[in-house]
């Protein structure tokens, strides 16, 4: 177990300069408030969808280096995406976090990877594809209703 | 103090993690097991598992000795007038519990206070949300000073004659801070409330002596202690527990039965409903004897000195801040390194084979969890 798996430069780069961090105005969008109370990791996440597909997605939070840099990915991952393909996407990161080689069309979140060997670790990576998944089951009750 | 000879005694520490042997720095959220009350658990299992109070058989009477052996060397260890003042009890939670439950309902009404501070730990905090919310009494909090700790004035301030309850820690799980409860239970009482002290970080660490501070009730963890998980105590003055009514009904607590009605057993049984946490009772007064044989005293001073170390080591690297106050703390320290997260700090001391509490650590960003 290696810290340099855990902490690539990849990473980092997303906790410092995070993509998609901030918020749209009311009304715009899906909102999803996510918390982690056994650290106090905390994320807001919010997507503009339209027909069936995420035209953007912002978030704002406080949390450690794996937290934030995997919102920051999420948000860049999941844009232009149909609700059905960003669901599959949060599949497969479950899967990396598994220790399973899934590919990513996003190739930055692949650095993730190495937190599958820290499990006290995982429930910080998937904090936002957590709100994700709340995101589009959101999405999904408001375009039936 | 012989450290090396100590560490000896605890078997977990006898690993490697990460390539690096194992340094475990995370004994505030729960102390590893010496040997001594490993073994006295296997010994009861093993020898002398029977139900209390109850059997007519040999393995009856000694486990019935051996729980309320444990009691009795709980009463000395903390100072009680008397055995039927210590409660078993899960842990510090369920005693805080039993009296946020009991004692504070039966008091509290509209417009009474509640008085407690900031860096309470969840335990000692929510019981007194819901026991204020139940009542219509007004929760309060003593502020506290920049640097963490207790000004008397503002205890003086904050506890008035409507307070019926102060709840505080002994010993701050987030600061480390010792705080003045022996002042405090004077000013509690000067009002006419009552004081529950949380022990959970205080009982490991330095001699306690409930008398001498005066507090009317003490909760502590026996898992902090080297002792087993699942059992802990609350302490209570006699008239006090007397005066309260149970509220865990069921066998082992009941005197005489009925079908409509009941009476309760008398102290401190009434409080202890179920088959008791016999097995935990029994490690719990190994780990006392494991403390007693090194002595409280000793293990204080060599607490202090090790703050001490830690404080003036972690002050001489740029960018470590440290929380609580400088002076009057016990062997907790709490920090953050520059703007890293504490999550990210820990894993790192883990990886090099340390343990070290994420939750303490992440304590002072957000919670006292």
């Amino acid at each position: 177990m290696q810290l340099d798996d855990l902490y690539r430069r990849v990473i980092m780069d997303h906790y410092k300069n995070p993509r998609n961090r901030g918020q749209f105005g009311e009304g715009e969008s899906v909102a999803i408030d996510l918390n982690n109370p056994t650290c106090g990791d905390r994320i807001t996440l919010q997507m503009k969808v339209k027909d069936g597909k995420v035209e953007a997605a912002k978030f704002v939070g406080e949390g450690c280096s794996i937290s934030m840099s995997s919102a920051s990915m999420m948000t860049d991952a999941v844009k232009g995406k149909t609700l059905d393909e960003a669901l599959q996407m949060a599949e497969n990161f479950s899967g990396l976090m598994k220790g399973e080689h899934p590919e990513f069309e996003y190739e930055d979140i692949e650095a993730l990877s190495g937190v599958s060997k820290f499990p006290a670790r995982i429930k910080c990576a998937t904090l936002a594809w957590n709100a994700l998944r709340k995101g589009i089951d959101q999405a999904k009750g408001q375009g039936e209703a | 103090m012989n450290t090396s000879a100590i560490r000896e005694l605890f078997p977990i520490l006898h690993q490697e993690v990460n390539g690096h042997p194992l340094v475990y720095l995370d004994s505030s959220a729960t102390s590893q097991k010496p040997v001594s009350v490993i073994e006295a658990l296997k010994t009861y299992y093993e020898f002398d598992n029977a139900n209390v109070h109850r059997g007519v058989h040999t393995l009856g009477s000694r486990a019935t000795d051996a729980y309320e052996g444990a009691r009795a060397k709980l009463a000395r260890f903390i100072g009680a007038k008397s055995e039927k003042e210590i409660v078993f009890t899960r842990g510090t939670t369920t005693a805080i519990n039993l009296v946020a439950s009991s004692y504070a309902r039966s008091v509290c009404g509209e417009g009474d206070e509640i008085v407690i501070t900031p860096m309470e730990h969840h335990s000692n905090l929510i019981p007194w949300q819901q026991a204020a919310k139940a009542t219509g009494a007004t929760l309060k909090y003593i502020p506290l000073q920049p640097d963490g700790s207790i000004a008397i004035a503002d205890v003086e301030k904050t506890i008035t004659s409507r307070t019926k309850m102060v709840a505080v820690a002994y010993v701050s799980n987030v600061l480390g801070v010792i705080n003045p409860v022996k002042e405090m239970a004077a000013i509690a009482h000067k009002h006419g409330a009552k004081i529950l002290l949380d022990g959970a970080q205080s009982t490991p660490h330095m001699k306690v002596n409930v008398q001498e501070l005066d507090c009317d009730f003490y909760a502590l963890s026996g898992h902090k202690m080297c002792g087993p998980t699942g059992i802990g105590a609350l302490y209570g003055k006699k008239a006090l527990l007397e005066q309260m009514e149970p509220v865990e009904f069921g066998g082992e607590m009941i005197d005489h039965v009925d079908l409509y009605e009941s009476t309760w057993k008398e102290l401190p049984w009434k409080f202890e409903g179920g088959t008791p946490i016999i097995a935990g009772a029994v490690g719990l007064g190994a780990a006392i004897d494991f403390l007693n044989d090194i002595g409280m005293d000793e293990i204080d001073k060599h607490d202090r000195k090790l703050a001490a170390y830690a404080v003036e080591r972690l002050q001489a690297i740029e960018d470590v801040t440290i929380y609580g106050p400088l002076q009057n703390r016990t062997g907790l320290v709490t920090f953050n390194v520059g703007d890293v997260h504490p999550h990210d700090v820990a894993t790192v001391l883990d990886a090099e084979g340390s343990r070290c509490g994420p939750a303490t650590i992440a304590a002072s960003r957000s919670c006292a969890g």
